[in-house]
């Protein structure tokens, strides 16, 4: 059968139409493994992977932490804090203390855009990235068009998809551009001005500055989270502020009188991206994307484990 | 590469009639009886098994599909095998599971199959139940309790089974010698 044009998932910048066709049919398969009484499969028994976090994370760590036991492979777990990176210790000295342990597999997350496209020069083994700062993090990008897929029952060609919210910080919108576009999906980015990047334009997506339009005009809305924690500078005036412009309520959705899917990465902002009511509505699928982590996230460790 | 005609209708037609009346021998009204057809070919064989039998006895007979990808013991030694749908609507703790598939040769995919079975529940008993049987090109202990036609094959050469279902214009099953 075909099989992934690549041995590393750094982005999905890298991935053709046919792999990501390849990893949703995989995923569809692994979903209905996760539903069984027993919902282990065998297939990675002799592989051993490294969960390497240089940030922190819970979804995600946690996702891939259980698709790989899953998959019934041995995993070791690493985070920064605590470690000899505390000390001093380089990225690449880290990864090769870690894979001298024989490792086949390492699932890494980094503050620094391109750190793990530096590390797959240097290492033989498969990489998958979690999140590389303010870059890609294809997994999420790639559970997000399992879960519209599902929910709309079709392929994403011509669908309209918003990506709502601080665009500027956000590798999930990076990523979730690049594997909309890629089949064939419609985007629009909306937030203020001040978080979304100029270079945009060149993606292929429209930029729009009035939520309530992009809402009317959209099939799936994916919401992101305010990253405080990136913005080293004032990028609005106040949270308040940022939430009569910007934010999403029930009240907002009901009034469309239409079909609208609202999705989140996590973790929420209760109040100030989404409300309450809005984000456990029956709009909502935020936690059938987290259910679905766990299926793609198997399928990507099977396809990149397999080409070995 | 030679194509050789091994078996076809009506003869196939017989065969599976023949299948069925062995089934029924052995599991009379089927009321503990459950039908797993092997993805990714074995559910075509498994269909017609499953027909006959409910239009001979008339009784329903849960049929599931079963792709059993996820267990292979050459992954990661050799290229990867598209995964199929698994669909066992039923659980089969306790029941009696007719396993269907094709063809059967080193008997690899059933052991497969015998290991994801397990994540169903604990059947009280698996029979085998195959069309064609490629004697002496087993590498497992592993015998089918059915048997539509033993054929004695080389390793090197292929058994092709083509059914109306998957758009072929009659059910053929071929011997191909490359």
């Amino acid at each position: 059968m075909q099989k992934l044009s690549t041995r590393h998932l750094l982005g999905i910048k890298d991935l053709t139409p046919d792999d990501i066709e390849l990893i949703m049919a995989t995923a569809r398969e692994f979903k209905e493994v996760i539903n069984r009484p027993i919902k282990k499969v065998p297939s990675l028994r002799d592989v051993t992977i490294a969960n390497v976090f240089f940030e922190n994370s819970t979804r995600t760590r946690l996702s891939f932490e259980l698709a790989e036991k899953r998959l019934s492979a041995d995993t070791i777990n690493f985070s920064a804090s605590g470690s000899s990176v505390k000390k001093g210790e380089t990225l690449l000295d880290t990864v090769n203390n870690i894979l001298a342990m024989k490792v086949d597999m390492i699932v890494m997350r980094h503050a620094s855009p391109g750190a793990p496209h530096f590390l797959s020069k240097h290492i033989s083994a498969n990489i998958v990235n979690a999140g590389d700062g303010t870059h890609e993090h294809p997994t999420q990008a790639l559970l997000d068009s399992f879960s519209m897929r599902e929910k709309l029952g079709t392929d994403l060609a011509g669908k309209k998809i918003a990506i709502i919210g601080d665009i500027l910080h956000s590798r999930v919108a990076l990523s979730n551009i690049f594997a909309l576009r890629k089949q064939g999906a419609e985007v629009t980015l909306c937030g203020p001005s001040t978080l979304i990047p100029r270079y945009v334009n060149e993606l292929g997506v429209k930029v729009s500055h009035n939520v309530k339009e992009t809402l009317a005009w959209c099939d799936v809305a994916n919401v992101l989270r305010i990253q405080l924690e990136r913005q080293q500078i004032k990028y609005f005036p106040t949270l308040r502020e940022y939430s009569l412009y910007f934010g999403i309520n029930k009240k907002m959705l009901d009034d469309l009188n239409k079909e609208i899917i609202i999705m989140h990465p996590g973790p929420i902002n209760r109040g100030v991206e989404l409300t309450s009511d809005a984000a456990d509505s029956h709009h909502s699928i935020i936690l059938d994307q987290v259910e679905n982590g766990v299926a793609v996230r198997m399928a990507v460790l099977y396809l990149l484990a397999g080409q070995n | 590469m030679q194509h050789k005609l091994i078996l076809s209708s009506p003869l196939l037609g017989i065969t599976i009639s023949r299948l069925c009346q062995e089934l029924i021998e052995n599991h009379q009204n089927f009321e503990n009886s459950v039908i797993i057809g092997l993805q990714p070919r074995g559910i075509f064989f498994a269909e017609r098994i499953h027909q006959e039998l409910e239009s001979i006895t008339g009784v329903k007979i849960p049929i599931g599909y079963l792709d059993a990808t996820f267990y292979r013991d050459d992954y990661r030694r050799r290229e990867l095998v598209k995964a199929n749908a698994t669909k066992v609507p039923f659980i089969i703790e306790n029941k009696q599971v007719i396993l269907v598939d094709d063809v059967l040769a080193t008997g690899r995919m059933v052991r497969a199959a015998l290991d994801a079975m397990t994540a169903f529940g604990r059947p009280s008993k698996v029979e085998l139940c195959v069309l064609i049987d490629r004697i002496y090109n087993r590498d497992l202990p592993i015998n089918p309790d059915y048997v539509g036609k033993k054929v004695n094959t080389l390793a090197t050469e292929k058994v092709l089974v083509e059914w109306k279902e998957q758009g072929h214009e009659a059910d053929n099953i071929w011997l191909i010698t490359k």
